[in-house]
């Protein structure tokens, strides 16, 4: 099975985050970056599923130079070779340009499965794989738990809302967006680190894929939210501050 | 090309709550860009439902009504939702921002060239035009999307950003069209929805929850919060990396994949308040959160916020309980 595994790269979650001056985008140039957790467990998932059923991993990225470093990453887990889009202005791209791209990358590798990440810790769209899916004609199922392959097609498990679940079955191609979770992910070995710098990344252009056209919907401002609520911040020695909550929740909360 | 059109959820007749959500959010945009507001139902079987929503505030009430629709599917959809947008033509098309949105609503918008502006917690006018207010980086940022183009323009509605009390009552004139799909179209196929096992734990009924998120660190830290749970007699939960971990059953785990709560106390320990976790707890009379990093979303909400250490406060406050209790 041919797996093609969209990874996109974003802040460290830990990360303290400013809007940029210009209020287009954050300023990151401080920053630490990291795959997208969701993306993590998409790649694990079609690791396992290579493990069991035969195949290639293909580690897909879209983002600029510094994905790199994610991408090497990916390849030093087990992908056996990447595509890297290298597009510095992420922000100019929407979802559909960047959807568009993915699209363009994905389609001459005529792939059995592609899988990616619900959705991406900073924009949080919740809508690239779906949109690539339509753009490549591929069947599609979001939000998956459990993925099990069988004669030409695949069944999975896809989340509902409150514990709900449903199995889905449907013909490859197909695009998935899995669910954080869904697996246990694994570290890079040290022999994995070595073999990914052997590993081959072919770097892609939006001018290379002939994908054009501008923009219909973009981030206009980034700002702090404002607060809605008056909340009492209690700050010190931990102890005192024991004692000042403790005292609140008798008086105030009335649960003690 | 004018007008709202609100897409309503269902499952078997029963609606989804953030659907009358998203309806005031139509209504009163609508009202705001001097537009009528109409809204469409999808399924097999749907009369009643229509008749329904024929006695709210609406120009039109569309009944999207075929036997291909009686199961949800992407394909099917997609396919019946992109005849009516195109039939109806509408400046707007919103949703609320459920899973099954998720599922198709971007697809369908594809189809149109455009970009579902999705999660929105506020929609505001500027010179006419919508401006989709949206949570960045899991509630750290908001930011202002703007659609540019003739549009139609697709937006989903977070749950609780608009009042589902809100809605307006009035008349609309019922339309019910069958789309005509054909089976071929549809290519997923669902099987029935099921619950894992029964829930031994509910959390609903619980008056005082101590909840636990990534900075907790490790399993063995657990019994730290489970103290400070036994000793004010509350039930302990966490948020979905937790469950996911296996550190806790699934069933203890707050949030849109796991249980809606409402206590007198949610107390939120090195939990940050994704907005999956929010949506969960943030109907609880108190919110009470415990986090070392002060600009977590969680703040946002808390009624008081303790910026520290949890391993050094939560057993301090454990102590300060049990003095306060002799």
């Amino acid at each position: 099975m041919k797996i093609i595994v969209a990874i996109k790269q974003v802040p460290a979650r830990d990360s303290i985050l400013k809007p940029a001056t210009d209020a287009k985008w954050i300023s990151d140039s401080d920053l630490n970056f990291e795959i997208n957790e969701p993306d993590a467990f998409a790649l694990e998932e079609a690791l396992q599923l290579k493990e069991k059923h035969g195949g290639e991993v293909v580690a897909l990225c879209l983002g600029p130079a510094r994905a790199q470093q994610t991408i090497r990453e990916a390849l030093a887990k087990g992908a056996d070779r990447a595509l890297h889009i290298e597009e510095e202005n992420l922000v100019g791209l929407d979802t559909l340009g960047a959807a568009r791209l993915l699209a363009k990358a994905i389609e001459p590798e005529q792939a059995d499965l592609v899988l990616t990440g619900l959705q991406s810790d900073d924009l949080g769209y919740g809508q690239t794989g779906v949109v690539v899916a339509e753009l490549l004609g591929y069947p599609h199922s979001t939000i998956i738990m459990q993925v099990e392959k069988k004669d030409g097609s695949i069944r999975v498990k896809r989340e509902l809302e409150d514990g709900w679940f449903q199995f889905i079955e449907m013909p490859l191609p197909a695009v998935l967006t899995i669910q954080s979770g869904i697996n246990r992910l694994r570290y890079a070995t040290l022999m994995g680190i070595k073999k990914a710098r052997t590993k081959e990344i072919k770097r892609l252009t939006a001018s290379g894929l002939g994908v054009e056209g501008a923009a219909t919907a973009l981030i206009g401002q980034v700002y702090v939210p404002q607060k809605s609520k008056q909340t009492q911040i209690l700050q010190g020695p931990a102890r005192e501050v024991a004692a000042k909550l403790a005292e609140k929740l008798k008086f105030e909360v009335r649960v003690i | 090309m004018s007008g709202v059109l609100v897409i309503m959820e269902h499952k078997a007749g029963v609606w989804n709550r953030m659907s009358w959500e998203a309806l005031a959010a139509g209504q009163q945009i609508g009202e705001a860009l001097g537009e009528t507001c109409s809204a469409a139902v999808a399924g097999h079987g749907i009369a009643a439902l229509a008749q329904e929503l024929a006695t709210k505030k609406l120009d039109k009430v569309f009944a999207v009504e075929d036997e291909l629709l009686g199961v949800y599917t992407p394909d099917g959809f997609a396919a019946a939702l992109e005849i009516l947008i195109r039939r109806t033509n509408p400046e707007l098309v919103l949703f609320p921002h459920t899973y099954q949105v998720r599922d198709f609503a971007p697809k369908l918008s594809t189809r149109f060239e455009q970009v579902l502006a999705s999660d929105v917690i506020r929609v505001r006018l500027e010179n006419e035009k919508p401006v989709f207010v949206r949570l960045l980086f899991q509630g750290k940022l908001n930011g202002d999307m703007i659609t540019t183009g003739p549009g139609p323009h697709f937006a989903s509605i977070q749950a609780g950003a608009y009042r589902a009390e809100g809605v307006q009552q009035g008349s609309g004139t019922i339309e019910t069209f069958s789309p005509l799909l054909s089976p071929s179209m549809i290519r997923t196929k669902p099987e029935a929805p099921f619950r894992e096992s029964a829930r031994a734990v509910d959390l609903t009924a619980a008056e005082i929850i101590v909840s636990i998120g990534r900075g907790i660190k490790e399993k063995e830290n657990i019994p730290i919060v489970e103290e400070l749970a036994k000793v004010l007699g509350g039930e302990l939960a966490a948020s979905r990396p937790i469950c996911d971990n296996g550190w806790l059953p699934m069933e203890r785990q707050v949030g849109s994949s796991g249980q809606t709560v409402a206590p007198k106390m949610y107390l939120a320990i090195g939990i940050s308040g994704a907005i999956q976790h929010l949506v969960g707890m943030k109907g609880a009379k108190s919110i009470v959160a415990i986090n070392k990093d002060a600009n977590a979303p969680i703040f946002e909400i808390a009624d008081i916020g303790v910026v520290g250490d949890l391993f050094e406060v939560v057993p301090a406050l454990v102590e300060e309980i049990r003095k306060l209790k002799s």
